[in-house]
């Protein structure tokens, strides 16, 4: 069988990647990544072996992330509102700029919006793995990735979190 | 028609060629839509680069999978070695079915005698590890324990007095094997160490002993007038043989 660290470490940097987005703090992030290594390799024999092992390892940590770092990041500093829509915006908007953090922009987004949009547009899931790894119903992934994209938009642009209403 | 779906796609670059071509198409028609398109797809643009430095750095020691290892050595060899254990009973497990399904020549009444060891060895494995609920009904109450489980064997059961080998009643338990009963009776030495006495309905009437040895539990299984009986211990067969005569001197001819 194939050694686990030649297979797991080449994903970690991806998983650190992960877990700073949804954590915004470097150590947790990497008890999260620890966490989700230490349960992969709890677990390896389990695994599927024909399964997809980066799919597996997101997975765990989202769940992970869930279960035990979502209630600990409530009550640790957060990014406020006006750290997320920072002074100037509106005059760097007027200029054509949008230099805004979108990292903290994400952060005002419900968890399941806030890693579809980081599981597409950042790790380059599939929609299909996106769906499994959510356990959301793969018909409604596009619909729900719309709806971060367009409520995230709608935070950087007006720097409050109000869902605006589709243009046509 | 071009679809929501359709620009969250093209948004994310997953477009083949030609249908990429037909968004595009559309979207020369629609500013308004192009406006928001561009904008999402600069903003995705914007967070994979905000998290490109963090995906860059070097992977801490702490992350290191040999370090992960090392760290949870003693948790990970024990379950490792509980999973081969496991297999070897499940292996020897499977091994009695080859045998007992006849595909190799043992005459009927072995195969019997074999699947009351098997039985016998099966239910010692579960509870002589068990700490907290060894027996169903402990020795204190011997007569309840001996006529309930007779009652559900179909024949009187007695505890035999194993106190010369220097093993004491702790008690029994009632279990199933295959459609009807099977009564395990657990003993004790002074250093802890556990035996039982296990007995079950079975057909043939073989009397030879036969020993059979899984693991470090050894077994002495014999079949008289309808019932099977076992004698399993963490022993020697020299250890263990004197006992099981004792066994089979308590309980021959009383059914």
């Amino acid at each position: 069988m194939a050694d686990p660290a030649a297979l797991l470490e080449p994903l970690i940097p991806a998983l650190r990647r992960y877990a700073y987005a949804l954590l915004r703090d470097h150590d947790a992030a990497d008890d999260l990544v620890q966490d989700t290594l230490e349960r992969a390799l709890s677990r390896w024999l389990l695994r599927r072996p024909d399964g997809d092992l980066r799919a597996w390892l997101f997975t765990m940590q989202r769940n992970l992330f869930i279960n035990a770092y979502r209630r600990r990041q409530r009550q640790g500093p957060h990014a406020t509102l006006d750290d997320a829509t920072m002074p100037g915006s509106a005059a760097q908007q007027e200029a054509g700029l949008e230099v805004q953090d979108v990292l903290a922009a994400l952060d005002q987004l419900p968890e399941e919006q806030k890693s579809l949009l980081l599981l597409i547009g950042v790790e380059d899931f599939s929609y299909d793995d996106a769906a499994r790894i959510l356990g959301i119903p793969m018909g409604t992934v596009m619909s729900r990735l719309s709806r971060g994209r367009q409520k995230l938009r709608s935070i950087l642009e007006t720097g409050r979190a109000t869902l605006l209403r589709r243009v046509k | 028609m071009i679809g929501e779906d359709d620009l969250q796609a093209f948004i994310d670059d997953r477009l083949d060629d030609s249908r990429r071509a037909e968004v595009e198409a559309h979207l020369a028609h629609h500013p308004e839509t192009a406006e928001r398109v561009a904008a999402e797809h600069r903003q995705r643009a914007m967070l994979r680069g905000q998290l490109a430095a963090k995906f860059a750095e070097p992977v801490p020691a702490r992350l290191r999978i040999a370090n992960i290892r090392a760290a949870r050595r003693g948790g990970w060899a024990g379950k490792v070695r509980l999973a081969a254990a496991a297999l070897v009973i499940f292996v020897v497990g499977a091994a009695g079915g080859w045998f007992a399904n006849g595909l190799v020549p043992v005459s009927a009444p072995v195969a019997q005698t074999t699947s009351v060891a098997q039985g016998a060895t099966a239910a010692y494995r579960t509870f002589v590890v068990e700490v907290a609920h060894p027996v169903e009904v402990g020795a204190a109450q011997e007569t309840h324990l001996l006529q309930w489980l007779g009652k559900r064997l179909g024949r009187p059961l007695a505890a035999p007095d194993l106190s010369r080998f220097g093993y004491k009643l702790m008690g029994g338990r009632l279990l199933p094997a295959g459609s009807a009963a099977a009564a395990q009776l657990m003993y004790d030495d002074a250093s802890g160490r556990r035996l039982t006495v296990y007995v079950r309905a079975a057909s043939g009437t073989e009397t030879a002993f036969r020993f059979q040895q899984e693991g470090d539990a050894a077994t002495f299984a014999w079949i008289d007038q309808g019932f099977g009986f076992a004698v399993t211990a963490m022993a020697s067969r020299d250890e263990l043989l004197p006992i099981a005569e004792a066994v089979y001197q308590k309980f021959v001819g009383k059914s």
